[in-house]
């Protein structure tokens, strides 16, 4: 009897904790809200502007000639998103700490995250700790002159294969 | 069917079907307390009050308060704070009650501490406790996040980001524990439901649990002293109440609780009416903006310090601190290897080190308040090293303790 009973409640146990789990998953509709188009025409020269994509900040910042120098001499270029003629930042703009958002400083040309004191370069890589990596890049597709997020393009990929960047 | 004789009176009719005179025995005349005491051993009957506070006080907040992205903003700071009549009174509790909480807290483990309350079959009431402030301390983040103001957004942000563990990366585990890639009505609203119902029952039946696990081992006394309950009960119920070293619960040692108590609620009370702002983050009066994270985020004081041991390193090593911090408290009964439940002014090397850390956690906490730059990133590195390294030291120094004869 005893044996049968805990063969039984453990079922029972076994499957409502599944059902409980399934219940804080996020919701399909959630899941599936989805993609960002951006027109890469629209940017200017060292001026940060934040999209949104899946409810997070994401960051473009259009580099200028004195930026791309810098990323080549840094071997950052890699970081970098090619749109015609021209290089472009697109990450997520959650600091990889802890997840706060970092505020640009145009003239020093570097991001600040004053949760913890985080700093990032001008290609959004890590200058200064805590944070362990330089900010992430989203799955892009470059299409002509626009850019879709939450599609992954052959470019994404090649950045995920190479470690540049780590899934979100 | 037992037997039933007509009820003389109602006391009669209650005791024959639910033994209220044996009831009242056991939880009340004939539970002893030591006479050496102080005061500070009021402050567990405090923590109950306070908890009934926020109970009360927490009902009237729902009558209005709406669950909504969109609308718990304002029914929070507008309708609550300036339409419900009184609605600022139960907020001023609530939010009052929630610091102060963790004030009385703190003195009760510190107290415990100083004692050596949780040793020698005191250990489960330590553990108790310990669940009771780590309950607590979720009750207060899901309570923080109900205004979802900028405080409650990034806070939530940040605090549910912890959970990827770092360089294990766990972002599935992040995005189930929100709902959602980011804070939104999903977090929202299971972070309201764990705040107005699961885990107040949870802090409910440990407080039982508390309570229980006191019943065999008694409280301390000021001098560690064994007592023999059983012996000196004897005394007091034949009348030789000078010569017993304890007295009943109720009702003599429950009127001096309560004398404290009253103390404390006239301080608490004056706070409510004239200094709550202390309790209410200017930073949470602007709503929740997903595309800005405010200039400094810092927890509510009472988690200063533990966040103050999480910050100064890289993301990894933060996290082994700031969960060793978590944990190691739970385990003092079993790294204190000394033989002595006394006061720690009678134990040598082990008042040196309760002092240290009461004095380390408070300048963790002042620390955590400060932005991390310059000679305050510094002073907190050394300060949370100087935590983690007193908790490596206490099994040494205990273990040369000598024993100290009565
Ligand atoms: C069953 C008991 C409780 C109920 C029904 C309750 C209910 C509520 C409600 C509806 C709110 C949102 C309104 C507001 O922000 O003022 C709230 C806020 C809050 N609660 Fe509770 N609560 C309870 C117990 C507690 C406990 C035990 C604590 C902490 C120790 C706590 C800490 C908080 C905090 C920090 C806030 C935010 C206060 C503010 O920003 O003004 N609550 N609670
Ligand atoms: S969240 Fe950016 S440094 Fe911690």
């Amino acid at each position: 009897m005893g044996k049968a009973f805990g063969a039984v409640a453990s079922v029972g146990a076994v499957a409502t904790l599944y059902a409980m789990k399934k219940t804080w998953d996020p919701l399909p509709s959630v899941k599936a809200a989805g993609f960002t188009t951006l027109d890469m025409s629209a940017y200017e020269d060292n001026k940060l502007v934040t999209e949104k994509w899946r409810g997070k900040p994401i960051f473009v910042l259009k580099q200028s000639p004195e930026m791309v120098e810098y990323a080549k001499k840094k071997d950052e270029l890699k970081r970098l998103i090619k749109v015609g003629n021209d290089y472009f930042m697109i990450v997520v703009g959650l600091c990889t700490h802890l997840g706060c958002i970092p505020g640009y400083r145009p003239e020093r040309k570097d991001f600040l995250c004053a949760c913890h004191g985080g700093q990032y370069d001008s290609t959004a890589e890590v200058t200064k700790a805590p944070p362990p990596r330089g900010l992430d890049i989203p799955p892009f597709k470059v299409d002509g002159m626009k850019v879709v997020l939450g599609e992954e393009g052959p470019e994404y990929k090649k950045m995920l294969q190479d470690g540049i960047t780590l899934p979100v | 069917m037992a037997h039933f004789e007509k009820a003389t009176s109602l006391h009669d009719w209650l005791n024959q079907r639910l033994a209220i005179d044996t009831l009242r025995r056991v939880l009340a005349t004939e539970y002893w307390i030591p006479k050496n005491i102080n005061f500070l051993w009021a402050m567990g009957m405090v923590l109950a009050i306070t908890f009934g506070m926020l109970l009360i006080s927490g009902i009237f907040l729902l009558m209005y308060y709406q669950p909504n992205v969109d609308l718990a903003f304002d029914s929070v700071n507008y309708t609550i704070m300036k339409e419900v009549e009184f609605g600022w009174l139960w907020r001023h509790v609530h939010g009052v009650a929630a610091s102060v909480v963790f004030l009385i807290i703190y003195i009760h483990m510190f107290t415990g501490i100083y004692y050596g309350s949780y040793k020698k079959g005191r250990e489960l009431i330590w553990i108790s406790g310990m669940l009771l402030f780590v309950t607590f301390s979720a009750e207060a983040f899901s309570g923080y996040m109900l205004p979802w103001g900028q405080m409650s957004y990034w806070a939530g942000m940040v605090i549910t980001n912890l959970f990827s563990l770092g360089d294990l990366h766990l972002n599935g585990l992040v995005e189930w524990i929100r709902g959602d890639y980011v804070p939104g009505q999903a977090f929202l609203n299971r972070f309201f439901m764990l705040h107005v119902l699961l885990l107040p029952l949870v802090i409910i039946a440990l407080i039982g649990l508390h309570f229980g696990t006191l019943r065999i081992p008694h409280v301390n006394n000021q001098e560690g002293e064994e007592i023999d309950f059983d012996e000196e009960a004897a005394k007091y119920k034949a009348g030789k109440k000078k010569e017993a070293k304890v007295i009943a619960f109720a009702n003599d040692f429950l009127a001096k609780d309560m004398f404290v108590v009253s103390i404390f609620l006239i301080f608490f009370f004056y706070l409510v009416f004239y200094h709550y702002e202390f309790a209410m983050d200017p930073v949470n009066f602007d709503p929740a903006d997903p595309l800005k994270t405010p200039e400094h985020i810092y927890p509510e004081w009472y988690f200063l310090w533990s966040y103050e041991i999480l910050r100064p390193f890289s993301t990894n090593v933060g996290l082994i601190a700031f969960g060793f911090a978590q944990v190691i408290f739970f385990l003092l009964p079993f790294l204190d290897r000394s033989p002595n439940a006394k006061p720690a002014h009678k134990r040598g090397l082990f008042f040196y080190w309760f002092w240290a850390l009461v004095i380390d956690m408070i300048v963790l906490t002042a620390m955590g308040k400060l932005p991390p730059e310059g000679i305050f990133s510094t002073i907190g590195l050394y300060a949370a090293l100087t935590f983690i390294g007193l908790w490596i030291i206490l099994p040494i120094i205990t273990k040369m303790e000598k024993e100290v004869k009565e």
